[in-house]
């Protein structure tokens, strides 16, 4: 779950890590009240979850308030990979002399945190590790004993920073590691960090990922910080039917029949489980199919989970058919699948033995879910039929786009 | 032989009493493995399709051998199960429940690494050597179908997967060796190239099949160590979720598959496996032929 750059800000300012004077607008007007309270100039910010602000026209800079009323209505009225702002960052421009970058995210091959430091803050750091290697330091540490912040020192002096500008560094750094281990961090950026031209030291930009499963954990915090439970915080914002989809979820807690991401095709997925749902999604568009969702079912859903899925997907008026796979399942039941699949089409108003193009999950209790499937006239295969073969003949059942 | 496991191997299931726990229990003990029992805090006394519940697992390791644990507890108790778990001298550790933070993931891991303990999982399905025994759920109630014994390795980051490339290395007649399914986090206790020097040493396995995603960097471990090594086996592995890569920062299937970087997306993976001298199958049922190709075994 990532963070917008204010409330990342927020966090990094209860660990008492510098920033500039900065107010968060939602309206032009603000911008220009908030820029007359900051004083001088300032930079404005579309608050979007997305990188390559500056690039797509989403930061602008100002003299005063006239220029910033104006820059903020353009920001604000920009989309940046298809998402809106929320707001504009209104913040002192200062003069920068250095800049760094500091991050904190988990190695998995190394099954480590590690801090990456470098003295080129502000550019690509894959290009600082590709081209710039002696400027990039990376620290790995652990996550089962104390941390000390000699280890937050290591990582910044590792790249040649000394002097007044490695203690000052070391505490941000060390305070970025505590805020990444307290909330449950995935990843905790702040890039640039600048040196002023009076010496000190603030966050510029600040970019924190959230482990989605720890939500409920920091439920309090999240209140603070005014995030509702509703916002995902996905790529890009839900549609209805994934809404919709997560709700099915949600109701029933036996088994998994969700995590539907929508897509603009014709034929509907009930696919799973995690591995089996990616395997499928390819051999649907291999075969040249082009489905109008993603999702995974697996874990033994009960009937009328399986059956609210299906019956949502059946609903969509893009969806021709349905496509019911799985990989050969060891703890779900095909018949409970079998039954709660046809009940949904049934309950849309259609006739199953249409609808569904074809029934292909093979495993525990698979003869009792194919007498109901035979029982219903709906085309289903064994496990002699691989998966690729099930979306091949699937999608042509599609006929001709 | 086997690697990891075998029909001599002891083990005890944490967490035994859950719904999915004692369904896992009969499965193996159908199976034949040797459940000697299992642990839930404050069930000391009861009983699960006969084997003994206690409330600590220093009750089964002071009195008797336990080669291995499965820990199969809500989120928010798999670290202090595994801890547990290895503090009372298990050496084989196999993490089944998913959604554990992975703050506490990479203290779990850590500390099996401390202790020499060897860790497989979180979010797995456990382990099999076909004939012999299965530490863990997969292949569920009809095992014997899917996992027929012979000489192909098997590692896959998706539970299900395992089985279904197992299930097409058995009708093609290759066989199973020993299938791992390994989880599919972004932080697990023992990766593709951690497993490979066992596959290596173990006179049974003729080759490897892995399954693999976007996200993370084990297929690149996998490649350098192929290239390191001189691994006498020959590997072929399985790309699913390569609709991923035209969709960066939105997670699918599994905690640890996400595209963030050019590095995590399938087509590059794939091209990096593949000039490693891995064949990359472009459908299940591919699989047994490229390993057969491999192998000097016609189709």
């Amino acid at each position: 779950m990532r963070f917008y750059e204010y409330e990342a800000k927020q966090l990094l300012e209860r660990h008492r890590v510098p920033l500039p004077k900065r107010k968060l607008v939602t309206d032009a007007d603000g911008a220009a009240a908030a820029a007359f309270d900051l004083g001088g100039p300032v930079v404005l910010k579309s608050q979007v979850l997305s990188g390559g602000r500056m690039k797509a026209g989403g930061v602008k800079f100002a003299e005063g308030a006239g220029q910033a009323k104006q820059a903020a209505a353009e920001i604000l009225k920009l989309t940046i990979n298809g998402l809106t702002p929320v707001g504009v960052l209104v913040e002192e421009q200062r003069t920068i002399a250095q800049e760094y970058f500091a991050a904190v995210t988990y190695d998995g091959r190394a099954k480590r945190p590690v801090i990456i430091f470098s003295d080129m803050g502000g550019i690509d750091i894959e290009e600082v590790a590709e081209f710039h290697p002696e400027h990039l330091s990376r620290t790995h540490f652990s996550a089962l004993h104390p941390f000390s912040d000699h280890i937050a020192k290591q990582a910044v002096a590792a790249v040649g920073v000394t002097g007044n500008d490695l203690t000052r560094l070391t505490s941000i750094v060390a305070a970025l590691v505590r805020i990444f281990f307290d909330y449950d961090m995935t990843l905790a950026e702040i890039n640039p960090i600048g040196r002023l031209d009076d010496g000190t030291i603030v966050a510029l930009d600040a970019h924190m990922d959230m482990e989605a499963e720890a939500r409920r954990t920091h439920a309090a915090l999240l209140q603070q910080l005014g995030v509702p439970e509703s916002d995902n915080r996905q790529a890009r914002p839900p549609t209805p039917f994934e809404i919709a989809a997560a709700k099915v979820d949600a109701a029933d807690t036996r088994g998994v029949a969700g995590n539907l991401t929508e897509f603009d095709g014709n034929l509907g997925l009930i696919i799973g489980a995690g591995g089996g749902s990616l395997t499928l999604f390819d051999a649907v568009r291999a075969a040249g199919g082009r489905p109008a969702n993603y999702c995974e079912i697996g874990g033994n859903p009960s009937v009328a989970k399986a059956a609210a899925l299906t019956k949502l997907i059946c609903q969509q008026p893009k969806v021709k058919k349905i496509a019911v796979m799985m990989n050969v399942v060891s703890n779900t039941r095909v018949d409970i699948v079998a039954r709660g699949v046809i009940k949904g089409c049934i309950e849309a108003g259609f006739d199953p033995a249409e609808k569904i193009a074809i029934f292909r999950i093979p495993g525990s209790w698979e003869e009792d879910g194919f007498q109901i499937l035979k029982k219903y006239g709906v085309d289903y295969v064994d496990r002699s039929v691989s998966m690729h073969e099930a979306a091949r003949r699937a999608v042509a059942k599609m006929g001709k786009r | 032989m086997s690697i990891l496991i075998d029909e001599s191997t002891t083990f005890i299931i944490q967490g035994i009493t859950g719904r999915e726990a004692v369904t896992m229990a009969r499965e193996v003990l159908d199976y034949g493995s040797k459940l000697i029992g299992g642990v839930t805090p404050g069930r000391k006394g009861r009983a699960v399709h006969g084997v003994p519940v206690e409330d600590t697992v220093r009750a089964f390791t002071e009195r008797t051998r336990v080669d291995a644990s499965v820990v199969s507890v809500p989120p928010g108790f798999a670290a202090d199960a595994v801890f547990e778990a290895i503090d009372a001298g298990i050496k084989l550790v196999v993490v089944v429940t998913e959604r554990i933070p992975r703050k506490q993931v990479a203290q779990f891991v850590e500390y099996a690494q401390e202790r020499g303990v060897r860790l497989i999982g979180p979010n797995c399905l456990g382990i099999i050597s076909p004939g012999k025994s299965k530490v863990g759920g997969v292949g569920g109630a009809n095992t014997e179908r899917a996992f027929k014994p012979g000489k192909i390795g098997v590692m896959s980051r998706s539970g299900g997967m395992t089985v279904e490339i197992a299930n097409s290395l058995s009708e093609s007649g290759l066989g199973i060796s020993t299938a791992i399914s390994i989880g599919g986090d972004a932080i697990i206790g023992s990766t593709y190239a951690e497993l490979m020097p066992l596959f290596d040493s173990d006179p049974q396995t003729a080759g490897i099949a892995i399954y693999s995603e976007p996200g993370g960097r084990a297929e690149y471990e996998l490649a350098e160590y192929m290239q390191s090594s001189g691994s006498r086996l020959p590997v072929v592995a399985f790309m699913a979720g390569r609709f991923m890569d035209e969709m960066p920062g939105m997670r699918f299937g599994h905690a640890g598959t996400i595209v963030e970087g050019k590095a995590d997306t399938a087509v590059e993976k794939i091209a990096n496996l593949e000039r490693a001298g891995i064949g990359v199958a472009e459908r299940i049922e591919d699989i047994p032929r490229l390993l057969k190709e491999r192998l000097g075994e016609g189709a």
